[in-house]
């Protein structure tokens, strides 16, 4: 392994660490956080909804699966940027 | 058609749905001609079961790349398809809606934890795994931190969880083909086996991942139709999910009206009064009871075999990637309508403008109802005028929650054809999991236990031939098991993610993102882990007190914590990892290059 390999390793491993609690974060607050102050949302409304109520039926479920395509998009960029995309022949 | 099967896929299964469409349609005909409503029953469950053993037949192989990973070029949206039919299982399909039904908030952290692990998958796990080239779970925990050991507890843990969760499967297949085949509980338990192993007996993980993408068309289906049907009927619209806040509303109207809330003055085996709120979150003991229900699910999500070896079947990491995102999409669109269904359902209930409605009607009308009595006879329902005022209220009516999906075409006024649709449909997600979990549970005992710890000279054949085998051992066990009917369907697949979580979740992860975690840790957080959990289930169950509010369905928490305490304390006090296990760590976090196990390990 070169000076230069490692090095871009260890910056691709940076930025998916970091993007890896980027996401963990945001799937924290809405899997645990929202949930846990229902009671209160609720006294809101939102496309007739109690808030709360609507949030932990569809609301953060939403949020999870946006938030996995986002991952990949900027995990792919991630990729590519150090050139370790793995689609372009280098496969097994 | 030319081209290959690979290619084809989108046209195949475009036919596929098409030829399914056109059978409903063809029951629905026969319906009107005066078919009767148990020979559509019958005819649909077979024909779907037919079909599932069609595909295992023509998917049969003999190569151990195809047995064990479908040959790793499953593309990401059918993947996705097969994952999200793997992951529903008949808890998802058949009880999920009942429970919120009854549950009311408390029951959201399902649903909310059942998609939320999916974040998980995706950051954490699944690309990593892949990158790996294992063939099962413990492959990884064996070549990651080395040893005969290691990879034996990963098996223990994996097989204990997975069975207690095909028994629940086996189960409701039974359940459910005993009902539409009019066949005993114990006779349908051995049917819906003989259904499992068809799709996976001859081709493993290849006939699984095709008859599960043919299963999820049959499942999702099934679902969307009743409550498309109720909403336009409730005018709703066309998609409810987004429009049922009304109801929901109107729901809180008429609970205070009836006074739900009011316990039954009598009891009746196996079926309950509606109780709770349906939206009734209450103060800091019921959100941490939401979040530590939500935080096992979730994490059991990310440690259970039989969904992280769907991504080992991907041409690549990315493939693997995007496929987690599409598989979460596929569940999603079964668990937003949940809710849905369960609030319309209770509308139909109880709105007394709804003729429908039976809450506050006349007592001797409600008991006239066809679907009452039906569901009476088989002991699922009950109704009482307890307070002989002549009219039924709210905490007269006894129902099994498991029953709210397979009733609502009924309750509703559907006709059968729908009722045989949604049979279909709960068998799809009852065979779908309960094939995924046998295979996992078999891979991982002919692979890593028979092939990796005592015959590593076993050649292909052998190997191919001892893990049908067990397939076989395996599946019947299960049923035996279930035929016993010792829990109910939701409790045993929350303890299948307890015990999961609590000896796999951190040895995995840390697998990949602590450099430092070494073997000593790992065998530490698996053994302690799983044992502090199962060990704390056990004290639940033979009448020992709660901690912190922490009841049967989420002992997974004492389990992790134990199993992140002792994995990280004793990979601190004990030497790192040799310089070739952490190039391998290395390697496992970019996806490009070869696998870190060879094709043919």
């Amino acid at each position: 392994m070169s000076q230069n390999d490692s090095d871009a390793r260890e910056r691709h491993w940076e930025k998916t660490r970091s993007l890896m609690i980027l996401v963990l974060v945001l799937w924290f607050i809405f899997s645990l956080v929202i949930p846990w102050f229902a009671k209160d949302l609720n006294s809101l409304n939102f496309l007739g909804f109690p808030l709360g109520y609507y949030m932990c039926v569809q609301g953060s479920l939403i949020v999870f699966v946006l938030l996995i395509f986002f991952l990949n998009w900027r995990q792919d960029a991630i990729d590519d940027e150090f050139g370790f995309s793995g689609e372009d022949g280098g496969e097994e | 058609m030319k081209g290959d099967f690979i290619q084809n896929l989108p046209k195949i299964y475009g036919l596929y749905t098409g030829g399914f469409i056109i059978f409903i349609l063809l029951m629905a005909v026969l319906e009107q001609m005066g078919v009767s409503a148990e020979t559509i029953g019958i005819l649909f469950v077979l024909f779907t079961i037919f079909i599932y053993a069609a595909i295992g037949w023509l998917s049969r192989t003999m190569e151990v790349g195809a047995y064990y990973v479908a040959g790793r070029q499953v593309p990401p949206v059918f993947n996705g398809m097969a994952t999200a039919a793997d992951w529903m299982s008949g808890a998802s399909f058949v009880a999920l809606a009942g429970g919120i039904y009854f549950g009311g908030y408390g029951y959201l952290a399902f649903v909310v934890g059942w998609t939320g692990g999916y974040v998980l998958v995706a950051a954490l796990m699944a690309p990593y795994l892949r990158k790996f080239g294992c063939y099962t779970v413990p492959d990884f925990v064996g070549t990651r931190y080395g040893g005969n050991l290691a990879r034996f507890c990963a098996v223990v843990v994996l097989v204990v969880a997975s069975f207690t969760y095909v028994t629940a499967q086996i189960n409701a297949t039974g359940t459910i083909a005993a009902r539409a085949l009019q066949i005993p509980f114990e006779v349908g338990v051995w049917f819906g086996l003989l259904g499992i192993l068809l799709c996976s007996m001859l081709g493993g993980m290849r006939a699984v991942t095709w008859t599960q993408v043919a299963q999820y068309i049959v499942l999702i289906i099934a679902y969307l139709v009743p409550v498309i049907w109720m909403s336009n009927k409730q005018g709703f619209g066309i998609i409810p999910q987004f429009s049922y806040g009304e109801a929901v509303h109107r729901i809180a109207e008429l609970e205070k009206e009836f006074g739900v809330g009011t316990k039954a003055t009598e009891s009746f085996p196996g079926v309950r009064v509606l109780t709770t709120l349906t939206n009734n979150p209450g103060g800091t003991l019921s959100s941490w009871k939401f979040a530590t229900l939500a935080l096992c699910m979730m994490a059991g999500t990310a440690s259970l075999p039989h969904i992280l070896m769907r991504y080992f079947t991907t041409p690549s990491v990315r493939a693997a990637r995007k496929s987690v995102a599409w598989s979460l999409f596929f569940i999603f669109l079964l668990y937003f309508t949940s809710p849905a269904l369960a609030t319309l359902t209770k509308l139909q209930i109880f709105d007394p403008t709804l003729a429908t409605g039976i809450i506050g009607k006349s007592f001797a009308d409600v008991q006239a109802l066809e679907w009452i009595q039906k569901w009476h006879a088989v002991g699922m329902l009950a109704i009482s005028d307890s307070n002989g005022d002549g009219l039924l209220q709210v905490n007269e009516f006894f129902m099994r929650p498991d029953i709210v999906v397979l009733a609502t075409p009924e309750i509703a006024g559907l006709p059968y054809v729908i009722s045989g649709l949604v049979a279909a449909g709960g068998m799809a997600a009852a065979m779908s999991t309960a094939d995924g979990l046998l295979l996992a549970i078999a891979n991982a005992l002919s692979h890593d236990l028979y092939y990796k710890i005592i015959d590593p000279k076993a050649d292909t054949k052998h190997r191919l031939i001892v893990a049908r085998a067990l397939l076989l051992i395996i599946g019947a066990a299960g049923a035996a098991v279930a035929s016993l009917q010792l829990t109910g369907i939701l409790g045993a697949v929350a303890w299948a993610f307890d015990f999961a979580c609590s000896g796999l979740f951190f040895p995995l992860v840390l697998g990949v993102w602590w450099k430092r975690a070494n073997r000593a840790g790992a065998i530490a957080g698996m053994v302690l882990g799983f044992g502090a959990g199962a060990f704390y289930l056990f004290h639940l169950r033979t009448g020992g007190a709660e901690i912190l509010g922490l009841d049967h369905l989420r002992f997974g928490i004492v389990g992790m914590a134990v199993s992140l305490v002792s994995m990280v304390v004793v990979t601190l006090m004990t030497p790192e990892p040799d310089e070739e296990t952490q190039q391998m760590v290395d390697e496992v976090r970019i996806p490009s290059g070869r696998a870190i196990l060879s094709e043919s390990h």
